[in-house]
């Protein structure tokens, strides 16, 4: 019999594990949505209870990452999303070995073609462009798909006159698309300045993880950026700074709350209040409200 | 065009004779004078710029400083930038499209620093916001890869007009041993992961990315410092009258469209 420790593992492994590989594997039986544990706390809740607090660790506040279906519902009015570019996918560009088996697994795992999802919504009436990361999708990294829809929902915003709410989350540039993936972030923040050029407004929401090429791009570029609470904010990664500075960091570093201290988030807002937090900035620019709120 | 692999390329841009920008400099631009700072925090050594003339140009010059003894390297943090040398190149970048100057950017990074220091000061911020700023700056920017061209570090000053290459130089979204250690768990096979991410100036050519090749003398540039300079001399001069004279308006069109046609997929 599996001893509790090995639930922990199990359920660990789906919010832990920094690899690209899939959400936990459907193959295993024992009850792995039992229990959560929390990355960053360690505290242990009855899994139940962290889904019906929006995955927010009821203990430390870390907010846990969601799929991108997950963050539209509580995000965006029922039924008013229109995705854009559905059925764009990745080639293999600079033909690295097994590349299109990894995606394919990946797009069986998490039902959906890419790492992010764009389109259009509206969020307590007032209409925008809404670009969605997720995480558990090769970890987010940001290839040719992800630097095209982004780069076409910036260009169709700036030319709709609509404001943009890009969730970000991302392990960075998409390694196995080598130089065609640095290229993305020239891209997106081109056409983040496009969009920014006409007057547009971009509000930059970063998730866990925002890291490496995405943070270093169009996730930093917000009018307004907002951060999730406990979430990680960073250029470089965490090991990677160890090992250049030979030592130990402490706990809080490039946590939402550190980059709001250095100087980089304009605000920290918790998971139940960004619907009205993203509504509010929205009128406060102008936009009109268009249908009554869900 | 030698046939060497990206590892044997890599080999000669390690090379400790390989020239740097304090070789380059001098012999390219007349009169160059190095203005120093960000303004907003303090001056960092891993890149110089400043003002000079390229013939009878004048011109605003952007570089990573790879040093060439332990001394330099220790000033110049082996060419590895923090925030405030991107803030600089920006300063610097935003007074040229004052002054109508072509910027030129020479690129030689393994990439930006990682530290506790450079994350405080927003290393990902201060490469984004050049990113941004570059791809409208109202007047012709050139890049050239001179030998390692270290991922968002290099790209922060690589959003230009026209990007040249020298010929073993290498740009890349990742280290190799990076890349190895991410792949099979092991950065010795930092080999293999070489050919495998498609790096020198010959495939980045391929990719659109490369836009001219600048050929260094048989075994790499150490082996003739002067020629490689005179190579370098010759593509900007000519890089520079043929962008000085496109009307503004089309050389932003076209810059952002050189990287927004970048990517690859179906749908």
């Amino acid at each position: 019999m599996a001893s509790i420790e090995d639930l922990f593992k199990v359920v660990k492994s789906r919010f832990t594990d920094d690899s690209h590989s899939a959400p936990a594997s459907k193959d295993v039986s024992i009850p792995q949505d039992l229990l959560f544990k929390c990355p960053r706390c360690g505290g242990v809740v009855y899994n139940e209870e962290f889904v019906r607090a929006m995955k927010v660790c009821p203990k430390c506040n870390y907010h846990a990452r969601l799929t991108w279906q997950e963050r539209l519902e509580l995000t965006a009015d029922t039924g008013s999303f229109k995705e854009f570019d559905a059925e764009m996918r990745s080639l293999n560009p600079i033909g690295f070995p097994r590349y299109e088996d990894k995606i394919a697994k990946m797009q069986e795992a998490c039902d959906t073609r890419e790492a992010i999802v764009t389109g259009e919504c509206t969020i307590r009436g007032y209409r925008c462009v809404i670009g969605i990361m997720d995480s558990h999708f090769m970890m987010a990294s940001m290839g040719s798909v992800v630097g095209e829809k982004i780069t076409r929902a910036f260009e169709y915003a700036a030319e709709k006159g609509l404001p943009v709410v890009m969730f970000a989350s991302s392990g960075g540039a998409r390694m196995q698309e080598g130089i065609i993936s640095l290229m993305q972030m020239a891209k997106t923040s081109g056409a983040v300045k496009l969009h920014s050029d006409k007057g547009g407004l971009y509000i930059a929401v970063m998730t866990d993880p925002t890291t490496g090429g995405v943070t270093a791009s169009f996730a930093s570029l917000g009018d307004i950026v907002i951060a999730e609470p406990k979430v990680l904010i960073g250029f470089a990664g965490r090991r990677v700074i160890q090992d250049t500075i030979r030592q130990r960091l402490p706990d809080d570093f490039q946590s939402a709350e550190f980059q709001q201290d250095c100087g980089f988030v304009d605000m920290i807002v918790e998971r139940g209040m960004m619907r009205k937090r993203l509504s509010n900035i929205l009128k406060l620019h102008g936009f009109p409200k268009e249908t009554t709120a869900r | 065009m030698s046939n060497l692999t990206a590892w044997e390329r890599m080999e000669i841009v390690h090379n400790k004779n390989r020239p740097t920008v304090n070789d380059y400099i001098p012999a390219m631009f007349t009169r160059f004078m190095e203005f120093h700072g960000d303004r907003y925090f303090g001056d960092d050594a891993a890149i110089i710029g400043g003002i000079g003339y390229l013939s009878e140009t004048p011109v605003t010059v952007i570089a990573q400083v790879k040093g060439r003894n332990l001394e330099e390297n220790k000033r110049s943090n082996f060419s590895m930038p923090h925030p405030e040398g991107y803030r600089k190149a920006l300063r610097l970048a935003k007074q040229a499209e004052k002054f109508r100057r072509p910027v030129i950017c020479l690129v030689d990074t393994p990439g930006a620093y990682c530290g506790i220091e450079a994350e405080k000061r927003g290393q990902g911020e201060a490469i984004a916001r050049n990113l941004y700023e570059f791809m409208t700056l109202k007047t012709p920017i050139i890049s050239i890869i001179l030998g390692e061209g270290g991922s968002g570090g290099a790209l922060a000053l690589a959003v230009c007009d026209e990007l040249a290459m020298l010929e073993n130089a290498l740009y890349s979204a990742i280290s190799p041993r990076g890349a190895a250690s991410i792949l099979w768990k092991d950065s010795s096979k930092e080999r293999e992961a070489c050919e495998i991410l498609k790096i020198t100036a010959e495939d980045l050519t391929s990719f659109g990315v490369c836009d001219k090749i600048i050929k260094e003398p048989e075994g790499g540039a150490h082996n003739a410092p002067e020629q490689t300079a005179d190579s370098i001399y010759e593509y900007l001069v000519d890089a520079v009258s043929r962008y000085k004279s496109v009307e503004i308006t089309k050389l932003l069109n076209d810059r952002y469209t050189k990287f927004r046609k970048i990517g690859m997929f179906t749908e």
